[in-house]
């Protein structure tokens, strides 16, 4: 990718920003409000929650105007952006309420309603609500690193995140990446004692060399042995903060490991 | 068979191939479109067989049965046709094959039953291209359909076939064809209309050692199978057409996108490529030139969102067949990232014969940016259904009520639907719509891929509305949620109103709720979503306000808002509908009134189809 330094407006203001690089990467940088459901910084953008959307125009487009997800827009020179336009404001807003008539229940999607000013859904709610807002990012990650364990099954409306044919998945390594980068803690796991269960599969854990302590499964540090070259000890460590840590990452090994194969 | 060295060769062989048609102008056309085979098709060629063997006819030997592609007409199938007098029979049955041969091809007489009865005049019709449905057609892209044996190559040489290939391959550089195309003004036949002259010069300016081409035959309109007949009856014309994109935009692999449903399509697909191949007319140093060029056919996934276009590359490339939303258009990064041409069946078709006949013929034939011609599946209430092709600026007046033979039981037009499930309905003061893609559009409806369904003044227009939407509904991927939620609640609101439930402040959220699922979308099937309610609430509002005002479907379709009930000066007292009731709802003596009890009515309709006497009434 070229590295050419481009300058963009964004509500007014002159900012400068790489050429092709996301749009809302450089709004977050600018510290601009922009929500976003389905981004992630570990996996390709997806497009799906519509959320992040702004309204783009340049000089040369004689007054015309498109909506844009920011998140995966590529910025190029004298681009005009407006992230909080009449336009961009209600159509967020239309889709909150819809999100809020799926997940009437979830924090997450409250919170965002509440910034929005809306109370409740003026839809008509689904019959029994779950915290999925089906941002895909579960599925990404696992299928970044590579295991494809679980994807989204049924069209439409009743699309649902499950195992394929709704059984423990073979492919699944217990890694709780999916889990734990869920914005919505929808993905339910147990650790009790050397057993963990995910997806309906359970996993025997590798233990801390030193303390005991259960680390991460067995099928994960194999497969981190075996095709990522992590050092065996790299395992030792066994506190939740570090966990999450090499959830977020793997995203980034798996990125830089797919490089290595090419 | 072997490889056709250079042009000069392929020449030779139209020129051997075309006198040997015109020495044997005796044939024995039997339709072998998926419609006719349904319909018994194989047994009458069978029979055919076995007959000309038997009787041994001057020049109508076994050779004269040629096996063709769709006609169209599929509902009066098995079609026979006897040339060169050009005879016309329908609905044929093996046992009719004898007296075929014996009377119409041995003496030359009609057989009046088979004829075709023209559903207007009642007037049986002797000749094909007498028959209403066929003579308001002008045919380019079904050029050969019904008039070739769909798979064999040397029919489709002994037409020219592959002459524009060469013409281009020996005469023209990519620069040349493409400013052809340009020039004939061909608009995509998938949807949107986009030049594909256009999008093939975009393609060809990408640097990049590889180009593909793919031909969308994902067709997922239901009813519609314009692109299935191509692809089954004349399978070279897609081929050549597409070969000539190859040669135009550098590439040097295709491929074939059919959908799942379409098995008869992906035979004759492959023959055609293995022929091709064969011949030396797909592979390396196609006729001695420089030119490569292989295709390859992948099967669909049969989900209607496949055929969009980021999706159906996926698809290809074997990942999930899901739209993915990019601001890098696929002809710049398209299947595996690299610059990519989709253009759909119909649209390959037309190709080779604008490359023969040059942009000039082309642009002599339709209207004003929209040159040629354009195929459509016509359903629904008229007298004629099929596939049928006409000149674009064609009036929907013509298309309904010359083709089509007008309204089943001369009941009043109410509407035509347009342009597949997301497309839109027009009303009557409408039929003299010129049908091209920019009119359509204009007036909130769509060309689509050319779906047509004539509706009566039975059809309730919110109830039209809901039924296309409750198809997108289940088709939408799910991914964005604009389409998965918006449309899901845009449907449940027309389910409202059907019901009775409805209020004004709803139709005028669904009005905002449809611009928002429009702008915000990922792709084309949500963009396009609410173009059911946009549509019938822009020419049919006052239908909606009966059902929210009045509680009342004027078409009598909305089971909440209607009741059955016995006229009592009409009834005969006959006792028909208390047997079609399965719902033991009617009861009443011999001779005497009858009567419905509303509480356990459940509103099939079965009482008033089998009243011989008008006296059942739905309001
Ligand atoms: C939901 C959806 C379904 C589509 N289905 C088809 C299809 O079945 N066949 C087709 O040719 N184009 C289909 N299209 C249009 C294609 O995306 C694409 O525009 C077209 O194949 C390009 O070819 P053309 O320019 O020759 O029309 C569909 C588009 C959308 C949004
Ligand atoms: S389970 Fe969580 S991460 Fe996965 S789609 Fe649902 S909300 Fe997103
Ligand atoms: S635990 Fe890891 S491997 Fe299993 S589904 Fe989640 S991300 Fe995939
Ligand atoms: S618009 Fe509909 S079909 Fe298209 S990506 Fe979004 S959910 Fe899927
Ligand atoms: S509409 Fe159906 S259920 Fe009602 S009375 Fe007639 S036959 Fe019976
Ligand atoms: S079928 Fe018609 S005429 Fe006969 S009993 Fe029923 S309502 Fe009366
Ligand atoms: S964050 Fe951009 S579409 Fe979800
Ligand atoms: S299949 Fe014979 S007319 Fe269509």
């Amino acid at each position: 990718m070229s590295m050419k330094t481009v300058t963009i407006t964004v509500n007014g203001k002159l900012v400068r920003a790489t050429e092709g690089e996301y749009l809302l990467k450089v709004l977050r940088r600018e510290g601009i409000d922009v929500p976003a459901l389905c981004q992630h910084d570990a996996v390709e953008p997806y497009g799906g929650c519509r959320v992040c959307m702004v309204e783009i125009t340049k000089a040369e487009w004689n007054g015309w105007s498109d909506m844009v997800t920011s998140c995966l827009y590529p910025v190029a020179d004298g681009l005009i952006v407006q992230t909080h336009s009449n336009q961009v404001i209600e159509l967020r807003k239309t889709i909150i309420d819809l999100m809020l008539a799926r997940n009437p229940h979830t924090p997450l999607i409250q919170q965002l309603a509440a910034d929005y000013g809306i109370n409740s859904t003026s839809f008509q709610p689904v019959p029994e609500p779950n915290d999925c807002i089906l941002c895909g990012i579960c599925t990404r990650i696992c299928d970044t690193m590579g295991f494809h364990a679980i994807s989204t099954v049924n069209r439409g409306h009743g699309r649902e995140i499950a195992p394929p044919l709704g059984e423990a998945p073979e492919s699944c390594v217990g890694c709780l990446a999916c889990a734990l980068n869920c914005p919505t803690n929808y993905i339910k796991f147990t650790d009790s004692g050397k057993t963990r269960t995910i997806w309906k599969k359970q996993f025997e854990m590798v233990t801390d060399k030193r303390t005991g302590a259960p680390t991460i499964t067995r099928e994960f540090a194999e497969y981190l042995i075996a095709h990522r070259n992590i050092p065996a000890d790299y395992f030792d460590l066994n506190d939740e903060s570090h966990r999450k840590e090499t959830a977020t990452n793997m995203g980034a090994i798996a990125a830089w490991s797919r490089e290595d194969l090419k | 068979m072997c490889i056709i060295a250079n042009p000069q060769e392929l020449k030779k062989r139209h020129v051997e191939l075309a006198a040997k048609q015109e020495r044997f102008p005796k044939k024995v056309i039997v339709c072998c479109g998926t419609g006719c085979l349904a319909n018994g098709a194989r047994a009458i060629v069978d029979a055919f067989h076995a007959h000309l063997a038997e009787k041994n006819i001057k020049d109508f030997t076994v050779e004269a049965v040629k096996e063709t592609g769709c006609h169209g007409f599929c509902e009066q199938g098995p079609l026979v046709v006897i040339e060169p007098q050009g005879t016309f029979y329908t609905r044929v049955k093996p046992k009719d094959v004898a007296a075929i041969v014996d009377k119409t091809i041995a003496n030359g007489e009609i057989l009046s039953p088979l004829l075709y009865k023209d559903p207007v005049t009642e007037h049986r019709i002797e000749r094909y291209h007498d028959v209403n449905f066929f003579a308001h057609q002008s045919r380019i892209a079904l050029r050969n359909l019904g008039k070739i044996a769909a798979n064999d190559i040397r029919e489709y040489i002994a037409v020219e076939g592959y002459q524009a290939l060469a013409k281009v391959l020996t005469t023209m550089t990519p620069d040349t064809v493409i400013d052809e195309i340009i020039k004939s003004g061909l608009r995509g036949r998938g949807g949107g209309g986009f030049p594909a002259g256009k999008k093939w010069r975009t393609c060809k300016s990408v640097q990049s050692d590889i180009h593909y081409v793919i031909c969308n035959g994902d067709e997922g309109d239901p009813g519609a199978f314009m692109d299935r007949s191509i692809m089954e009856g004349d399978p070279h014309s897609v081929l050549e057409g597409m070969m000539i994109c190859a040669f135009a935009i550098g590439a040097k692999q295709g491929y074939i996108y059919v959908r799942d449903e379409y098995p008869l399509a992906v035979v004759h697909l492959q023959k055609a490529i293995d022929e091709c191949e064969a011949n030396g007319l797909l592979g390396d140093n196609i006729l001695g030139t420089d030119f490569s060029f292989r295709i390859r056919i992948n099967r669909g996934a049969g989900a209607f969102v496949c055929g969009e276009s980021s999706a159906l590359m996926r698809s290809v490339a074997g990942e999930v067949g899901e739209p993915r939303a990019k601001y890098i258009r696929s002809v710049v990064k398209g299947l595996h990232d690299q610059p990519t041409v989709l253009n759909n069946v119909e649209t390959f078709a037309n190709v080779p014969i604008i490359m023969l006949k040059g942009a000039d013929w082309f642009t002599s034939i339709g209207c004003k940016n929209n040159s040629g011609t354009k195929a459509f599946s016509l359903v629904g209430k008229v007298r004629n259904t099929g596939l049928i092709e006409v000149a674009m600026g064609t009036t929907l007046r013509t298309i309904i009520y010359e083709i089509g033979g007008g309204i089943l039981e001369n009941r009043p037009f109410k509407a035509v639907q347009t342009g597949g499930p997301s497309g839109g309905c027009l009303p009557e003061s409408m039929l003299d719509l010129p049908v091209d893609f920019d009119s359509l559009t204009k007036n909130g409806s769509m060309m689509g891929s050319g779906g047509m369904i004539v509706m009566d003044d039975k059809t309730c227009m919110v109830d039209v509305a809901r039924y296309f939407l409750s198809f997108l509904v289940s088709e939408s991927c799910g991914k964005c949620v604009p389409c998965r939620e918006g449309l899901y609640q845009l449907h449940e609101l027309t389910i409202k109103i059907c019901n009775g439930e409805g209020t004004e402040e709803d139709l005028v959220r669904m009005e905002k709720l449809s611009e928002s699922i429009i702008v915000g979308s990922l792709c084309g099937l949500g963009k396009s979503g609410p173009n059911p309610f946009l549509s019938t609430i822009r020419y049919f509002r006052d239908e909606y306000l009966a059902h929210i005002r009045e509680k009342r479907c004027p078409a009598g379709v909305c089971k909440s808002l209607i009741t059955y009930t016995v006229l009592e000066d009409k009834c005969t007292g006959c006792v028909a509908c208390i047997t079609a009731c399965a719902y033991n709802a009617i009861t009443g003596e011999k001779k005497k009134p009858h009567f419905i009890h509303q509480d356990k009515c459940e509103k099939c309709g079965a009482c008033v189809a089998v009243c011989k006497f008008d006296a059942i009434e739905v309001k």
